[in-house]
C-alpha cells in the first residue's frame, strides 16, 4: 500500500473510510470511531480487572491499572491541590482516552484518531469549556479579574486584558495542535521512510543495502513513537490539571 | 490496619534507601531542546491563530477592515509572548498555597 505507483503517499493513513458494511455507511461509522469504541472497552476492562481482583499483592493487570490510576491521582494532587479530587475522574477519563488512541494508534493497520484536528480540537474544547465552567462557578463574577493580574498599573489595562483574554482564548487551539501534530508527524515520517525501504528494495542487492538505513531509522523512530505517545497524552492531561488549578485558585 | 501502616511506611523507608522514590517533579517543561523549540513554537502559532482569527470575524462583522486585524494580530503576537514567557517561568505550586 505505501508504494503503490511508485509514489510516496504519506497521508493516504489517515483517510476515513466507513466499516462495518451498511450500518457504516447509513451513519459514517468510519474506523476512526471504531478506535475510540475500542479505546473506551480497552480502558474500561482496564479499570474493571483493577478493582474486581483487589489483591493486596497486585498481578500484573491490576498493577498496571493501579499505578495509571495513582499516576493520574498524584497528578492532580499536586496540581490542583485537595479541591481537585472532585475532578480527579475527569482528568482520568481524558488522560486514558488520548493514551489509548495514541498507543492503539501504533499497531499495524490500526487507525490514530488522534491525528485529526477534528478530534483533538474537540477534546481541547471539552477540557476549556469544562474548566471555564468550573472557574464561574466557584467565583462566579470575580472569574474576569483573572485577565487582569494583580498589581498591575491601571493605564495598562487597555493592553493587558485583550493580550490575557487572546491568550485564554489560545488555551484550546494550543493543546489541540500539540496533540495533533506530534501523532501526524511521527505517523508520517515513519510511513515515509517506510516507503523508502519498499523503493530501494526493488533496485536489487545494492538497493537492500541501501535499505538498510531507513529501516534502521524506522526502528528508532518507532522506538520515539511509543515515548511521544505517552508524553503527549502526559501533556495533555497535566496542563488539564494546570488548567484545572488556574480555575479553582485564580491567578 | 495498624501494621498495613507501619509496613507502608518501612516499603517507602526501603524504596528510599534504595533511590526508587523519585523526587515529584513539577510542570509539564520538556527535558530536550526540540521539546522546548516545539512547544514555544506551538504556543506562537496558537496564539496568533486565535488573535488574527477574531480579528478577521470582528473585521467582518463591523466592516472595519483592516483596522481590529492589525489590532489583534498585535495582540495575538504578544499572548503568544505571554504564553511563551509562562511555559519557562516556573509556576506556583498548589502544594505551596
Amino acid at each position: 500500500m505505501a508504494a503503490e505507483g511508485k509514489t510516496i503517499d504519506a497521508l493516504g493513513q489517515f483517510e476515513l473510510s466507513p466499516v462495518g458494511g451498511v450500518f457504516g455507511w447509513a451513519v459514517s461509522f468510519s474506523q476512526s470511531n471504531l478506535f475510540m469504541v475500542f479505546a473506551v472497552v480497552l480502558t474500561f476492562l482496564l479499570m474493571k480487572a483493577t478493582a474486581d481482583r483487589g489483591a493486596l499483592v497486585p498481578g500484573r493487570l491490576q498493577a498496571l491499572g493501579e499505578s495509571a490510576y495513582e499516576f493520574i491521582a498524584g497528578m492532580v494532587r499536586d496540581q490542583v491541590g485537595d479541591e481537585g479530587k472532585k475532578y480527579f475522574p475527569f482528568v482520568f477519563s481524558i488522560f486514558m482516552f488520548v493514551l489509548f488512541g495514541n498507543m492503539l494508534g501504533m499497531l499495524p493497520y490500526a487507525f490514530t484518531f488522534t491525528s485529526h484536528i477534528a478530534v483533538t480540537l474537540t477534546l481541547a474544547l471539552i477540557v476549556w469549556v469544562a474548566v471555564t465552567a468550573i472557574a464561574i462557578k466557584r467565583h462566579g463574577l470575580r472569574f474576569f479579574t483573572y485577565f487582569f493580574p494583580e498589581g498591575a498599573p491601571l493605564w495598562l489595562a487597555p493592553i493587558i486584558v485583550p493580550v490575557e483574554i487572546v491568550s485564554y482564548l489560545a488555551r484550546p487551539v494550543s493543546l489541540s495542535i500539540r496533540l495533533f501534530a506530534n501523532m501526524v508527524a511521527g505517523h508520517v515520517m515513519v510511513k515515509v521512510f517506510a516507503t523508502f525501504v519498499v523503493l530501494l528494495g526493488g533496485f536489487g542487492v545494492l538497493g537492500w543495502v541501501g535499505a538498510i538505513a531507513p529501516l534502521a531509522l524506522n526502528v528508532a523512530l518507532i522506538g520515539l513513537k511509543f515515548l511521544v505517545a505517552f508524553l503527549q497524552a502526559y501533556v495533555f492531561a497535566i496542563l488539564t490539571s494546570i488548567y484545572l488549578h488556574d480555575a479553582v485558585h485564580l491567578h | 490496619m495498624d501494621e498495613r501502616d507501619s509496613f507502608e511506611e518501612r516499603l517507602r523507608q526501603a524504596r528510599a534507601r534504595e533511590g526508587l522514590e523519585k523526587p515529584p517533579k513539577g510542570g509539564p517543561a520538556p527535558h530536550n531542546p526540540w521539546g522546548y523549540g516545539l512547544r514555544a513554537g506551538v504556543e506562537v502559532v496558537s496564539a496568533l491563530v486565535v488573535g488574527i482569527g477574531l480579528g478577521f470575524l470582528l473585521d467582518r462583522w463591523l466592516g472595519t477592515w483592516p483596522w481590529l486585524f492589525l489590532v489583534f494580530f498585535v495582540l495575538g503576537s504578544l499572548a503568544g509572548v505571554l504564553n511563551v514567557y509562562r511555559l519557562f517561568s516556573p509556576r506556583p505550586r498548589a502544594s505551596s498555597e
